[in-house]
Order: C-alpha cells, then structure tokens, then sequence
C-alpha cells in the first residue's frame, strides 16, 4: 500500500500539470536507474528464484534475532484485547462488580448506574418462570418428554420456532405497526455477536461505518475488535438536543474518503444510547436517502424499541421500508431479549436483514454464537404466551417511566438537567456544571469524584465519544425507588465540594 | 483456495481482483507497475511509460476538474466510494481514456445499483459447499426415519451421540426446574436474568472442571481460574486461532482432520492451515518428520508458523496419541518456539483398553513451557449435549486467558443453560454412571458397526476413542483419485441413502476413506445400514 499513500496528492491532480507530471517521473527514472545498478552482478537469475532467495535471507535474520527457546508469544491482535481496559466505562463496571451497593448488606457500595440493565419486572418473569419452566424445557410431545430437541444440534441460527415468536413479540412491542418475517432473521447469543457478525458481512479489513455520537461504548468493541473496520464519529451537539443532522453525515463522509477510506454504511442506535431520544419518521428518510445516495449500508440498532416512554411514538427502520419504495438490500437491523424483555443473561440477539447474501454468510457465521437449546424453548414459551408479553410490555414502560420521572425531578432539585428523551433504560444528564475545567480532563476528574468519593458508577459522556464534556449516562432501570434519594444524596455531597471549591 | 480473503489482495492477478466488485482497487495500481518496478523493462522505457501515463492522467484529470470541488464530488457519487481509489483503477487500466469513461457508465456502482457486501463474505459462503455440508443439508432435508421414513438418508455424517440421551432425560425430568431457578423459599430470578460474567460462572467451571478430571481420569485436577468458557467449541478454537496466531500466519494441522477446522480457524482470523499429511502405513499416526518437513516447507513459502492443532482422540480416525508422541510433540513445539492447541473434546467417549493422556497431564508433570499448551474441550461429545453449546478453553498462558476472556462477549453461554449445567455436572452420581454407561454403549456399537463392515470386505483402522470409525473403502472406487472417492460419496449419499464423510473432506491424502459416525443410530439401524453398503459395493463391483 504504501506506494500509492505518496501518489494521493498526484493522483488528485492537486500538483498541478507538469509538477503532478514531473515529479512522478523523475521518482521512476531514479528507481529505474537504481534498480539497473542493484541489478548488474546476477542478471541471469530468474525472477522466482530471486524472491526466494529474498525471502530465506529475511527468514535468517529473523531465526537469528528470535533465538529459537523464548516463550512462546501471542498474536499482536491478542495483546491489544489483553491490555487492561482504560476506558472509564470498563473500570466503573469493574469497580461496581467488586463492591456492589446493598441497601443492607453494603449500604457504602458502590451504585451501579453505568450498566444498562432493566430490573424493574423481575417479579412478573420470576412468576411466569415458577408456573411454567420445566414444561416449557421439557415439552410433552405426543405424552412423551422431547430431549433430542434440546440435546442434539439445532439449526446454528435458531430454531423457526423461536423466530416466529421472536417477530410477534417484535411487531408487538413496536405496537403492530410493522411485521417482521421470520426467514429473514438470524439469531445469535446477544446484540454484541450480531452487530460484529453484520460487520464482518459488510465491511472488510480497513473499511470504515460512520457512527453519530455520542454512542454505545461497546461498539467500538463491536465493530473494531476482531473484524478490524473502523469507526468514524458524526458528531451530534447538545443545541440539537443530540439529533443528527444529515450535513454532519454528509461532511464526515467526505473527509474520511478524502483519507482514503472506504466508507461502507452507517450504524445508527434508534432509540439512541446514550441519549434516548428517537430518530423521526423523516430522518429516517432522509437517511436512507443518503445512503441510496453513496451506495452505503444502515445498520440499526432498534434494540431499545420496547422500552419507551412518553408519547412520542417509535419508528422502525423496517416500518418506512414496508411503506415506501426503498432499497431494502442496504438496510439491517439489531435486536435482542436483553433489554426489552430485561434478559440479558439469556443471550439473545438478532440480525434482521433484507439483503439475501448478508443473511448467508451470517447464518453460516452464527456457529460461532449460536444459543442454547433450552434457552430457546423457555423463549418460545414465554414469547408465544400473548397474556404475558402483553402485560409485561405494557407494565415495563409505565415502570420505567415511572423511575424516569422520580430520577429526572432528583436531578433537577440537584440543579442538573437532563436531555429530552423518550426511551431508554438511562437519561443524558449535563453536569459540566459540576466539572472543574471544561475539557474531557474536567469531565474525567468528576467522574473519579463519584465513582471514588460518591461510590456512583456512571458512564461520562467521553466513554461515549460525545464532543462536548460534562454529560453523563445514568442507568436509573438497576435501582429500586428506594435508592433514589440514596443517588441524589450522594451526587448532592460532590456537587457541594465543587461549590465550595470554586 | 489456500489464500484467506487477507493474502489475496497481496496475489498478483489481475482478473481475480477485476472480479471483486468493491474492496482493493487501490490495489491494482501495482500489477501493471510491476514490471516497471522490477525494471524489465529497460532504463528508458521503464521511465517512459509510467511518465507519459501519468501526464495522461494530469490531463485528463485537469480537464475534468473545472467545477469547484466540492460540487465535482456529489456531481459523480457513483463513481467515488472513495475519491482516490476508482481513479487509481482507471490508472491501472492502461492504456484507454475511453475506457475509463466506459468503465464509469458501465460500473455496477451506479448510484442506485446494487450494494455490495464484504470481499470476505464471499469466501465464506463458497466453503460451504464441500461434501462434509452437502451431505448434512441432505439429511436435514429427508431425514430417515424407521417407521415415517423409511427411505430417507441416514445420518452418519455428524459426530453427535445419541446412545445415552435416556439418561440426560431421566435427569432432566426431575430436576430442570429446580437447577434454573434454584432451590429453596429465595429464587434467584436475578442469576439468570441479569449479565453474567461473560467467560463462565465461577461456578460453572468449578463443575467443568471436576467433570474433565473425572472423564480424563487425571490424577490432578484442572484449575478453574484457567478456565474460560465459549458457547461451543468451534468458538472457542476460534478464539484461540484469534489470540495465537495473526492474519497471514499459519497452523499446522496433521491431516485427515475434521471438516470443521477449515471454517474454526481460517473463516474470520485469517489464519492458514499447513497439511502435515498422516499415512494409512503408519495406522494415520501423527510423525515428527512429517511434522518438521511441513514446517520447514511453510517457512520456505515466507509463512510464519504459529502453532500445532491436534485433536486427541483423533478426530475423524479415532485413534489416542500415546504419552512419548505428546512429549515429543512438546519437544518439537519448544524447539520451534510455537503453541500446541489440543483439541480433547472426545477425551471421555473412548471406548477398549487403550489409556486417554492429556496434554494437561504431560505439562503437570512436566514444568516448562506450560504456557505454550491450549487444551479445548466441551460437553458437545462427552455429555452428549450440542444443543447446549459449551466449550471451554483449558490455557496455562495469562496472556491468551485476559484476550479470550474478553472476546467471550461474543460468545457467552445463556445463563438458564450454565445453571442447568451446573447441577447436573454436580450430581457426581449421575455424572459418574452417564461416563461408564456411555462408554460401554459406544464400545458395543463399535464392535457391531465394524464387524458388520468386516463382513463386506470393508476394514477400519483400530480406534479406541469416538463415535466413529475410519473406514478403507478403496477397494470400491472407481478409480484411486479424489474423483473416485466422491463418486462412491455420491452413489452412498443419493442411492443408498447414506450421509458418511469421504477422507478428501478431512484432507486426507489417500483416497478411499470414509468416516462412518454410528453413535446417531440404534442397534436396529446397524443392518439396515449394512444392506445399504452391501447394493452400492455390489454395484461397485458389476462395473468394474
């Protein structure tokens, strides 16, 4: 490649006729006159054996420098996995985890608000799991107990059973307005796997997907970890409450190409994490537009669809594809049971595309993250028990509006506002009223300050990539009501250190 | 195919990248400039050439460059993905200008035409044709059935054990409902609904852990902290491959292998498998020599070896790998300075007299190089479970446990599953009468199945651990090639209705060899299988 990194400027044209011209010539007539020389000694030798010989020669240095009895080493990809996470969205986790709040067991523990995790309905799943488990596992067919549906290999990107109940609870939860086929899903155990198998599908080594910010902190794992594509941020500004603008998109994909990047689509989050807020029926659109425009794909992650609050309504990507008369091979979706159905721990994830090649590979790809068997029976169960889900939906989005409320008004008594928002298990708060300088070194010091002096895990705005410091992600769906005043006391405590500070 | 989707755009032809709609135009630059490169082509003309093509290109693109710039940009979104790389393909396509224009109105990415997926993909999707898959797809789509079906294909081309599945049952019957959600007045809803550490519950590899010293028969036992665990042991190779070794670098692989190692380590690493070839004269067992000469062969090709995979028990042939080949493995593996990656997925399943010796076992005893040692192992075979997708990764390298543990979040068993499995790896009763049961059952198929391929002429090779057996039948093709072995695949896949793996999918040398899985049959299904071999070599015979 790196012949080509010095010809961009000429190959541009930007030099100018004769320099664009002159330069590049001159360069060849002194390779050429360099190689003549290098050359006179062996002429007669043939090429292939040449680039042998070229070849032992840099092997026997290598032997040499290596010594042959060392420890044995790991691939240079794997060393960087294996460092130690710096980023603070992985250490608060790590410190939640270690010493974990208790009301009564710990009570100086440390609160975990950085995880998006929804505890608000256990009770009604813990219900529907006593009366129904072991049926559900070990399902009766014809009076006889079924094991070799559970036991032996199942179809690697789940079973059609699952499929089929996964596109009811799907278009439910998306209240109806949209149907999913099941063919055109892939399952896998959780969104994670999903999104990197899709990147895997749709981008190659060194290609890039552009992302507005602020964003999941896990797609960086996602996306670049092990398919080796990048991420390019579209930044988004607390003036337009964090929506994106397709200027911003248009502006970000020029100059990623004019690096010489391939750009080859979009990830989106809708509902978006961090913030909440929904991506409108026209932004959709225009979206769509703009990828029909630079031949790109969308990847939208719709993976918080259920859990809305408010009366904004959600729109699905799928919805204004079945409406109107867009390309559907460019567009996927991500979905999963970790956050609608609060079931993190299951593993449940999908792909949903329209694009016959991208679901192909996908499936053959799902041997790698396939769910298990009787995972997926209680799924069906569940999912196929309309009483339930309905319920469940409906209970969940009151629950979670409900917390919204009470952790919104704590904050706003606390003199912190939050951005507008109407889904999510978190709200997008602004503190850069609390930092002590208003730079990323500013916003990090004040989360030290909560995680170390307040015992508050929250995830700061930068883990998020977000361009303006001092916003915060609060996960208020692990808290029980009582915490509450118990977060607010503790937040309150650092936000009167800085006053008296400053 | 040896070339993963990474070293092909180092390959120097031309019409294989014309091909690939989007990926590595960038690329083409260099083909024709090789020449020139290498100086070939004189002092003069070498300089020449290049020259007046890159005034050419001034021209042309001074020309066309009139408009402001940013205007030019969405004026032809088609044509640039990325500015610089469509008009360094035109570059490449020397010499016409009127080419150039053509290739724009006719290239495929037109503004709405259609969008294209990763180079990588394409690969993946073609490996899926071997007859290994075929034969799988066939059965799925008209599975035998004794009394519903009688003339539907038989499955033997899955490494599955469904002997012992009664007992799993009987188990599971009484105890599933207690072993998800726990016992006692307190359920813990929130252990199975919540995130749970990606690599395993503690737990959870606490039992493996006893499970695998117990089916290994090890006088020590395996540590749990240096557990980690996948869901299913094709991630988990996978993951290894990843943490091992980078794109480029290769694995030795003593061949016949199991199909599935093509798409475990190559599919997404980018990493290449060596054949170390093993021979019928040497009952397929793995040599030092070979090893070394395919070693020494790889290097010579400027390929940097990064380690040895071996399955023990062997997989598809079954047989154990004795104490002094390990330690002459590790041997070879230190000299070199390379990883050993030993898949024991079948450790429990053996069947005869012959002892089962774990690389585990030999680095206990042994006290350097632990670190070089990845033991792969699951409850896919020895549990008889693959629908539940567990593997494990058994390393005494912390380096390759922190990159694996992490890269489980792509890969995480469910939560339901690990506490099923938990009470049921617990229950040492159970435990211990499932491994005696299970081996006595596979001993006895065993016997019968190559007994009755013994009585059609037919000979396996000895083998004391599977649910297979590694079958000659080169005395039935029709010609001792590659070619006449999948002939005989496909009379026994679409007349006799039979699905077994022919040798060339495990990359066996010799053709003629075909793996017989019989632990997915009954006892009943053994004749039928055997009058089903009987018409095809009848006819086998007739033509020749």
């Amino acid at each position: 490649m790196r012949l080509i990194v010095p010809l961009q400027g000429v190959v541009q044209g930007r030099g100018g006729l004769i320099l664009g011209s002159l330069i590049p010539c001159a360069l060849f007539y002194f390779l050429q006159l360099y190689l003549k020389r290098n050359r006179s000694p062996n002429s007669q030798s043939s090429p292939p054996s040449r680039s042998t010989s070229s070849s032992t020669l840099a092997e026997m240095t290598r032997t040499l420098s290596r010594g042959s009895i060392g420890p044995a080493r790991i691939s240079s990809r794997a060393i960087s996995i294996a460092k130690p996470n710096d980023s603070p969205y992985y250490i608060g986790l790590d410190k939640a985890s270690e010493d974990p709040y208790d009301r009564i067991g710990n009570p100086h523990g440390v609160i975990q608000l950085g995880l998006s995790e929804n505890r608000l309905c256990f009770d009604l799943i813990k219900k529907w799991m006593l009366d129904n488990l072991s049926d559900s596992i070990m399902r009766k067919e014809g009076g006889d107990l079924s094991i070799s549906g559970i036991a032996t290999y199942q179809p690697i990107d789940g079973t059609m059973e699952l499929k089929l109940a996964m596109a009811g609870f799907m278009s439910r939860v998306m209240g109806g307005a949209v149907s999913f086929e099941p063919s055109q899903m892939v399952l896998t155990a959780g969104a994670t796997p999903a999104i990197e198998t899709l990147c895997f599908c749709l981008a190659d080594h060194g290609n890039a997907f552009l992302v507005p910010t602020p964003y999941y902190p896990g797609f960086d794992r996602d996306v670049k970890w092990r398919t080796g594509v990048e991420l390019i941020p579209v930044h988004c500004r607390s003036t337009d409450n964090f929506i994106l603008s397709i200027t911003a998109l248009d502006q970000a994909f020029n100059q990623t190409r004019k690096r010489g990047t391939k750009i080859r689509g979009i990830l989106l989050s809708n509902p978006a994490n961090p913030v909440g807020n929904l991506l409108s029926r026209e932004m959709l659109h225009g979206l769509l537009d703009f990828a029909q425009e630079k031949n790109l794909h969308i990847i939208s992650d719709e993976i918080f669809a259920g859990s809305m609050y408010g009366n904004e309504k959600f729109v699905s990507m799928a919805e204004v594809l079945d409406s109107e008369n867009f390309d559907k091979d460019r567009v996927h979706i991500i979905y999963g049971l970790s956050k609608d159905l609060s079931l993190p721990g299951f593993r449940v994830g999908m792909i949903y595309s329209f694009n016959e090649n991208v679901l192909a590979a996908a499936r053959k790809l799902t041997r790698f993250s396939s769910i298990s068997a009787p995972t997926q029976r209680i799924l069906v169960s569940m999912l196929s028990d309309t009483r339930f889900t309905e319920e469940y939906i409906e209970t969940n989005k009151k629950r979670i509006q409900n917390m919204r409320d009470l952790f919104v008004a704590g904050l706003k008594v606390l003199g912190i506002r939050c951005g507008e928002s109407s889904a999510g298990l978190y709200c997008w708060a602004d503190m850069s009223k609390l930092i002590p300088s208003y730079s990323e070194k500013g916003e990090l010091e004040l989360w030290d300050k909560l995680l170390n002096v307040a015992k508050i895990n929250i995830t700061p705005g930068s883990a998020c990539h977000c361009i303006e410091p001092g916003w915060f992600r609060c996960c208020f769906t692990t808290l029980a009501q009582e915490d509450i005043p118990v977060v607010m006391e503790r937040i309150r405590k650092v936000a009167d250190t800085h006053a008296s500070c400053s | 195919m040896k070339q993963t989707p990474y070293s092909r755009t180092r390959s120097p032809e031309p019409k294989k990248e014309k091909t690939r709609g989007g990926g590595g135009t960038a690329m083409r630059v260099i083909v024709p400039l090789q020449g020139v490169v290498q100086g070939r082509g004189g002092l003069v003309l070498g300089s020449i050439i290049p020259c007046a093509l890159f005034y050419f290109l001034q021209f042309y693109l001074n020309r066309h460059r009139n408009e402001p710039d940013d205007e030019n940009e969405s004026n032809s979104p088609g044509q640039n993905q990325t500015t610089r790389s469509p008009s360094s393909g035109q570059l490449a396509e020397h010499p016409g200008l009127t080419r150039n224009l053509s290739r724009v109105l006719l290239s495929p990415r037109s503004p709405r035409g259609p969008v294209s997926v990763s180079g990588r993909v394409s690969g993946i999707v073609k490996d899926a044709e071997s007859p290994y898959y075929v034969g799988l797809r066939r059965v799925k789509e008209d599975p035998y059935d004794e009394v519903d079906n009688p003339n539907g294909v038989i499955q033997m081309g899955l490494a599955e054990n469904k002997l012992s599945l009664d007992l799993v049952k009987d188990w599971l019957a009484g105890n599933v409902k207690e072993a998800i959600l726990g016992n006692g007045k307190e359920l813990t809803i929130g252990g199975i609904a919540t995130y749970q550490p990606f690599d395993g519950l503690m737990e959870f590899k606490v039992a493996v852990a006893g499970f695998m010293s117990q089916v290994m028969e090890q006088a020590t036992s395996c540590d749990p902290s240096q557990i980690v665990l996948t869901s299913g042991a094709t991630p988990a190779i996978e993951i290894l491959s990843f943490c091992l070794a980078d794109a480029g670098n290769a694995f030795l692989v003593p061949t016949p292998y199991y199909p599935g190692f093509d798409r475990d380590v190559k599919w997404r690493t980018g990493v290449e498998i060596v054949h170390v070839p093993c021979r019928s004269a040497d009952n397929f067992s793995l040599s030092i020599a070979a090893l070394d000469r395919a070693f020494n062969q790889a290097k010579k090709r400027g390929m940097k070896v990064r380690g040895i995979i071996i399955s023990n028990p062997s997989n598809p042939v079954g047989n154990l790998m004795s104490q002094e080949t390990l330690y002459s493995l590790l041997d070879f593996a230190r000299e070199k300075n390379i990883h050993i990656v030993s898949n024991e997925i079948l450790a429990g399943c053996t069947h005869g007299k012959e002892k089962f010796v774990s690389m585990a076992e030999i680095i206990d005893l042994e006290d350097v190089d632990r670190k070089r040692v990845h033991i792969v192992y699951g409850l896919s075979k020895d549990l008889s479970l693959p629908g539940f997708r567990v593997g494990v990764i058994y390393s005494l390298n912390e380096e390759v446990l922190a990159a694996a543990k992490k890269l489980t979040r792509f890969s995480s068993i469910s939560a339901p599953t690990q506490r099923l499995l938990i009470s049921m790896l617990s229950d040492a009763k159970f435990v211990q009468t499932f491994i005696t049961v299970n081996r006595e059952r596979l001993q006895r198929m065993y016997v019968q199945f190559v007994g009755g391929l013994k009585k059609l002429g037919i000979e396996c090779i000895k083998s004391s651990g599977g649910f297979y057996c590694w079958a000659n039948m080169s005395g039935l093709i029709s010609s001792y090639s590659e070619k006449g072995e999948l002939k005989l695949w496909d009379k026994l896949l679409n007349i006799a209705k039979l699905n077994v793996t022919p040798g060339s999918s495990c990359h066996c040398i010799e053709p003629g060899w075909f793996r017989f899985c019989f632990a997915t049959l009954t006892e009943k299904d053994i004749p039928v299988v055997m009058e089903r071999i009987q018409k095809i070599s009848e006819i086998c015979k007739l033509n020749s």
